[in-house]
């Protein structure tokens, strides 16, 4: 089949319906990529999003993500100029909204590393529709936390020392804090979550780049795919490689929201103190990073018609895996209440009844709310295949989680041990400004993202396909459309063994 | 570039500049149970500087082509050991006064004595030294794997092929070089024929 005749046939509704694949068949596996009977067609499907002028709602979005990205401009520069006293922080809330937003986004990051390195590891094939794009969150929101802990402290131009760098003190940053270890594992998180993305990407690249038709964009992708020609020596290379950088990004992710919970848990605030945090910190970055990504590809598969490409198979996986974080989440807000209960301790215990009913109670049942209450009606299959409400359910639990560090974050610190020194606080409109503008600075780089860069990994969607499967009597007659589930027999000996073991889901 | 075709002409190129060098002989094929057929009849007949253009790691072909596996693993653990062992000396450099280090300026440590604790507080750069170990690691994978590789590399000479262009699409290719000592182009030619490849093409070096 030649590029044309692949053009030609293309109806024009096509990935822009939905088609219900969640039903799992007795006889083999549902099919991950639907209405797609030839590579030809992954490649054109994902590749004319960088290709061709993107929909008006793609303007729409980037020029209210550009406007509000400028607004976050503005109040930052607002604050390094004046100072954080323009934040509404006070003598015990010396942390409110920007450490929240920078555990927010933080987490919200896990996701893409789950996504592409954990469920690579167990052999989870349905990853491949969605791991690109949610990696490129990852880095985004990465950048976005990155920006809060930077600006928050106070004199920016004093920034590095946060670093192991000789300076005219002699002195050094303190290697037992848990801030200075948050510095390390973010820093190294965004690092290897970059390197990452960017292997993933390269033979996509190569893809782009020999698809351009400008000077520019030939010039432009030829640069980023660094030569690469797809030899199968360099793939053999490249998929050990891809198989190690999961494996330590693995326990790295695991370890980044363990670290940011340290910030709490090594303290002696009331409320902070707890071993459950690592744990649950993680269940919860999970949990809202699986939102965003639900949040972010419903859109995005609309827009960009996608639908073949992210079936409602993968939303319907990922909705479960909200839903199983959201019950871990639960268990870790009921187990911190009763430990705080049996452990006997006057002040734990008086911190978590004041999260519940002091003077951030209504915090305290937002996330309550949207973060273990709303989510449990993913139990329903009609409402993990429904678009609006996983919609809509996804953004109730970003809200909730952001609650969730608020309320952790500003409830102890508000009222710790001497009643004296108690106090409320209260976010002025550069905390809120810079909370939304870090949206539009997502936002931007988001939208960026998708229309210049492959948005779904087209390498590993080919790999996938039933007809990536080879099986020697396809021979010379071979045609696009067998289903390749026929059984090799004779012919190539490496080829005989049954390839059952990872066609699980 | 001379087009040789088996069943079907596709298309007749420009007469081959007959002192233009040539990179190698390269076939076409549509799917990846035909490239690994052929692949396995490439390695058969002794062929030593040759190699498969996949648009994606065909399963089961590295192992057909008689690739070994990569030495990569073993860089990365060496990589990686490195990383703790300088996340460790980092810190205990700079918790200790005894002596100095040239890092651009001489430079000592600089001991912070916080509730009498122990200035070699080992378990306490744990997470500094897991991030170091993996921070090297991950960038060596990457930079090793490159490097390995051959890459990165501004041209190729298959680049220039315009037929060659599908080969990250929906075409696999086999592509034999002419730096291999079996290389002769009438013969190569004619053995190429009977891969069954869908188009044979020669590729010059430009």
């Amino acid at each position: 089949m030649s590029i044309s005749q692949t053009t030609n046939s293309r109806s024009s509704t096509k990935g822009f319906v939905d088609h219900d694949n969640t039903e799992q068949p007795t006889d083999g596996r549902a099919p991950l990529v639907l209405n797609m009977h030839s590579f030809g067609e992954v490649t054109h499907q994902v590749c004319r999003v960088a290709e061709n002028r993107p929909p008006m709602a793609w303007y729409v979005a980037f020029v209210i993500c550009l406007s509000i990205l400028g607004f976050l401009g503005f109040c930052v520069a607002y604050l390094i100029f004046t100072g954080v006293g323009v934040w509404g922080l006070n003598s015990p809330v010396m942390w409110a909204y920007d450490i929240t937003n920078f555990v927010f986004w933080v987490g919200i990051g896990h996701a893409g590393t789950l996504i592409s390195a954990i469920l690579f590891l167990f052999r989870q094939k349905w990853r491949t529709g969605i791991n690109r794009f949610a990696e490129a969150m990852t880095i985004f929101a990465v950048i976005c936390a990155g920006l809060f802990p930077g600006i928050h402290v106070g004199r920016v131009w004093m920034a590095y020392w946060l670093f192991p760098i000789p300076n005219s003190m002699e002195m050094w940053p303190q290697f037992r804090s848990p801030l200075l270890w948050d510095v390390f594992a973010v820093g190294t998180y965004f690092t290897v979550s970059l390197v990452f993305w960017y292997v993933g990407m390269i033979p996509d690249l190569a893809t782009l780049r020999d698809r351009a038709k400008g000077r520019f964009q030939q010039f432009a992708y030829g640069l980023a795919s660094i030569g690469w020609v797809g030899s199968m020596r360099h793939w053999h290379r490249y998929e050990v490689a891809y198989l190690l950088l999961a494996a330590l990004a693995t326990p790295l992710v695991l370890s980044v929201h363990s670290v940011v919970s340290f910030d709490f848990a090594v303290s002696q605030v009331p409320g902070w103190h707890t071993t459950i945090f690592p744990p649950y910190f993680v269940a919860g970055a999970i949990f809202s990073g699986f939102a965003m990504v639900v949040s972010l590809a419903v859109p995005a598969r609309e827009l960009f018609g996608l639908k073949d490409l992210i079936t409602l198979r993968h939303l319907d996986n990922m909705n479960k895996i909200i839903l199983l974080t959201g019950c871990m989440v639960g268990y870790a807000y009921s187990m911190e209440f009763f430990i705080a209960w049996y452990s006997g301790a006057m002040y734990e215990k008086f911190a978590f009844v004041n999260r519940a009913f002091g003077q951030y109670w209504w915090a305290y049942w937002i996330m309550i709310s949207c973060n273990v209450i709303t989510p449990q009606l993913f139990w329903f299959k009609a409402v993990r295949t429904s678009i609006p409400l996983m919609f809509i359910l996804s953004i109730f639990v970003n809200v909730g989680m952001w609650f969730e560090r608020f309320v952790i974050i500003v409830s102890s610190l508000a009222n710790d041990y001497l009643p004296s020194a108690w106090d409320k606080f209260v976010p002025t409109w550069v905390d809120i400004g810079t909370m939304v503008g870090a949206f539009g600075l997502f936002g931007t780089l988001f939208l960026l993202f998708c229309r210049y860069l492959p948005m779904i990994a087209i390498a590993e969607v080919k790999m996938v396909m039933p007809e990536a499967n080879p099986h020697p009597h396809d021979g010379h007659d071979g045609h696009d459309g067998h289903d390749g589930h026929g059984v090799p027999s004779g012919g190539i000996p490496a080829l005989r063994e049954p390839r059952s073991t990872e066609d699980s889901l | 570039m001379t087009t040789i075709s088996t069943k079907t002409p596709v298309s007749a190129g420009p007469m081959i500049d007959s002192s233009a060098r040539i990179y190698g002989m390269m076939a076409e094929f549509e799917t990846p149970a035909q490239i690994t057929q052929a692949a396995d009849k490439v390695r058969a007949a002794g062929y030593r500087f040759w190699d498969c253009h996949v648009p994606f790691p065909v399963h089961g072909l590295d192992k057909v082509m008689g690739i070994k596996r990569t030495m990569l693993p073993f860089f990365v653990l060496g990589a990686g050991t490195t990383g703790a062992i300088v996340g460790f000396c980092l810190q205990a450099f700079t918790n200790a006064e005894s002596f100095s280090v040239w890092a651009l300026v001489w430079v000592t440590g600089y001991p912070f004595l916080i509730s009498g604790k122990p200035l070699m507080s080992v378990p306490a750069w744990i997470p500094i030294i897991f991030e170091f170990t993996i921070l090297f690691s991950a960038l060596s994978t990457a930079g090793f794997m490159l490097l390995l590789n051959g890459l990165p590399r501004l041209s190729h000479p298959l680049l220039a092929n315009n037929r060659f262009r599908r080969a990250t699409d929906d075409r696999f290719f086999i592509v034999i070089e002419s730096r291999d000592p079996k290389f002769l182009r009438s013969k190569t030619e004619a053995f190429m024929r009977t891969l069954g490849a869908k188009h044979i093409e020669v590729v010059e070096d430009r």
